[in-house]
C-alpha cells in the first residue's frame, strides 16, 4: 500500500479494457498526449472489438487526440518531441485501422499531392501533415523532400489531386514556393488545385504574398481546414 | 593599438548567445575595448519566431546608452522577422542565412551546400552545447527512436570551426557518431562575424573625425 493518496494515484494502473466507450476516448486521448504507442494500439484494438468501425476510431480516438497535441503544440505547451512521439503513437493505431480502411472501401474525401520544396530536406513537418491528412481521410501522395518544378508538375498531371501541399523550413528555401505557384499561374493551372504552404518560418503574410490559398499553421490546422476548403471548392465548381 | 583618443561613446552588439564566447574572444584579440555584448540565450533557436520580439526589448532598453547599436544574429529562421525589425531602428545585422553561412564565408557555405544537401553543421558552440542543443532538446536522450524523424535525410556532419583545439575536434567527431553520419572539419575561423564587426566599429570610429585612426589591427 502506498503511504500517500499521491502515491496511490501514480501506482493506480489503468486497465483500458476496463473502460467505457467514453473513458477509453479520452484516455487514449491523454496516451497520445503522452505518446504512449503500445497503449494507443490495445485501445484501439479494444474499440475495434467493441463493434466501432475503423474511421470512427480514426476520427475520434485518434485524430480527436492529435487535434489536441496540436493546439498545445500551437500554444507552445507541447515541442517538436512531444509532437514526434504522439505523431509515432498515432502510427500505432494507424497500423492496425490501415487495412481494415481500405479493406471498407471507404472513398478518400480528397487527395493530396505533398512535398518539401527544392533545396530543403527537413520534413517533419510533411510527415505529420501526411498523417493528420490521412487521418482525416484523405489519400495522400507523398513526393519527399527536395522536390522541384517538375517534380511537382509530374506528380499534379499523374495524380490530378485536390490539394498540392508544400513546405520549407529554411528562410532561403521558402521562396520556391512562389517558383511553384507562379509556374503554375503560367501554364494556366494555378485554378485546379488548392495550394496549401506550410513550415515553421512561414506565416500567413508570406502564403497570401506567394499566391497559395491557405497557411497551415501546423499539421492539426492543414487537418481542420483541409476537409473544408475541398468540400467548399466542390461545391462552388458544382 | 588601441586609441587613447577613441571616444567614450561606445558600441554594443546585441547578439545570439551561440556566438558569445567567439565575439568576447574576437573583442579580446582585436582589444575592441569600446565593444560592449549583450546576449540572447542561444535556445530561442528552438522557437526563431521568438527572435526579433527578444531583440527588440533589447533594443529598446539600451538604444539611449549606446552610440551605435549592431544585431549578432543572421536571419536565423525568422523569414525577415529580424530585416524588419532592425529596419525600423536603422541598425545591422550579420550578413547570411545562419551562423553557419557566417562563419563558412557565404559563397564557401552555398559550396557546401551544392556538394550535399543533406549536411548537419556544427560550430564551436553546438560541439559545446552538443548534448543540451541538440541531444536533450530534441528529446533524443529520453527517446532515441526520433533520431531518424530528425537526421533521417542527413548525409554527413561537417565541423565549421572557429579554433584549433583537439578537445573539440574529437567531440565533434564523437557527435557525429552519435548522429550515425560520416564526419568533415572545415577550420574557418571566425570568418563573416570577424568581418562584419571590424566594419561596424570602422564605421562607427568613422563618424568622429578627430578620432578617426584606426588601429590596423581593427580591419584585421
Amino acid at each position: 500500500m502506498s503511504d500517500t493518496p499521491e502515491e496511490e494515484y501514480d501506482d493506480e494502473e489503468v486497465v483500458l479494457s476496463e473502460l467505457s466507450d467514453k473513458e477509453l476516448v479520452d484516455q487514449m486521448h491523454d496516451d497520445l498526449y503522452d505518446g504512449l504507442k503500445e497503449d494507443i494500439a490495445e485501445g484501439t484494438s479494444i474499440l475495434l472489438s467493441r463493434g466501432w468501425t475503423a474511421d470512427t476510431v480514426l476520427n475520434e480516438a485518434l485524430v480527436g487526440g492529435m487535434q489536441i497535441v496540436g493546439v498545445d503544440f500551437r500554444d507552445g505547451i507541447l515541442f517538436v518531441p512531444e509532437v514526434l512521439l504522439a505523431a509515432n503513437a498515432m502510427k500505432g493505431g494507424m497500423s492496425i485501422l490501415k487495412p481494415l480502411l481500405s479493406e471498407s472501401g471507404i472513398k478518400p474525401i480528397g487527395k493530396m499531392v505533398i512535398g518539401t520544396v527544392k533545396g530543403d530536406i527537413h520534413d517533419i513537418g510533411k510527415n505529420l501533415v501526411t498523417m493528420m491528412m490521412e487521418g482525416t481521410g484523405f489519400e495522400v501522395i507523398d513526393l519527399g523532400i527536395n522536390q522541384s518544378v517538375e517534380d511537382y508538375f509530374k506528380a499534379l498531371e499523374e495524380h490530378q489531386p485536390d490539394i498540392l501541399g508544400m513546405s520549407a523550413l529554411l528562410t532561403t528555401t521558402m521562396p520556391y514556393m512562389k517558383v511553384v505557384i507562379d509556374e503554375m499561374v503560367s501554364q494556366s493551372i494555378r485554378d485546379d488545385y488548392l495550394v496549401f504552404v506550410g513550415g515553421a518560418p512561414l506565416n500567413e503574410e508570406f502564403a497570401q504574398a506567394v499566391g497559395a490559398d491557405v497557411y497551415c499553421r501546423d499539421a492539426a490546422q492543414a487537418a481542420e481546414l483541409g476537409p473544408i476548403m475541398v468540400h467548399n471548392r466542390r461545391g462552388s465548381r458544382a | 593599438m588601441h586609441s587613447l583618443h577613441e571616444p567614450k561613446a561606445r558600441v554594443l552588439i546585441i547578439a545570439c548567445g551561440a556566438l558569445a564566447k567567439e565575439i568576447v574572444a574576437l573583442k579580446n584579440l582585436n582589444e575592441w575595448h569600446h565593444l560592449d555584448i549583450q546576449c540572447i540565450d542561444a535556445k530561442l533557436h528552438h522557437r526563431p519566431a521568438l527572435i526579433p520580439a527578444r531583440l527588440k526589448e533589447q533594443i529598446e532598453r539600451y538604444r539611449d546608452q549606446y552610440e551605435k547599436i549592431f544585431v549578432g544574429y543572421a536571419d536565423c529562421g525568422t523569414a525577415g522577422g529580424i530585416d524588419r525589425l532592425i529596419e525600423e531602428y536603422g541598425i545591422e545585422r550579420l550578413p547570411g542565412a545562419d551562423c553557419f553561412a557566417c562563419f563558412a564565408g557565404l559563397d564557401n557555405f552555398k559550396a557546401l551546400n551544392d556538394e550535399e544537401l543533406g549536411t548537419f553543421y556544427l560550430t564551436d558552440f553546438l560541439v559545446r552545447q552538443f548534448d543540451f542543443m541538440v541531444i536533450q532538446m530534441l528529446g533524443i536522450d529520453k527517446h532515441p527512436e526520433l533520431r531518424d524523424d530528425y537526421f533521417g535525410n542527413y548525409k554527413r556532419v561537417v565541423y565549421l570551426s572557429q579554433i584549433e583545439d583537439e578537445k573539440l575536434l574529437n567531440a565533434a567527431k564523437v557527435a557525429a557518431e552519435r548522429l550515425s553520419l560520416p564526419f568533415v572539419h572545415l577550420h574557418c575561423g571566425y570568418g563573416e562575424v570577424e568581418r562584419a564587426l571590424s566594419a561596424q566599429l570602422v564605421q562607427r570610429i568613422s563618424v568622429y573625425p578627430n578620432h578617426g585612426k584606426k588601429s590596423s589591427h581593427i580591419l584585421a
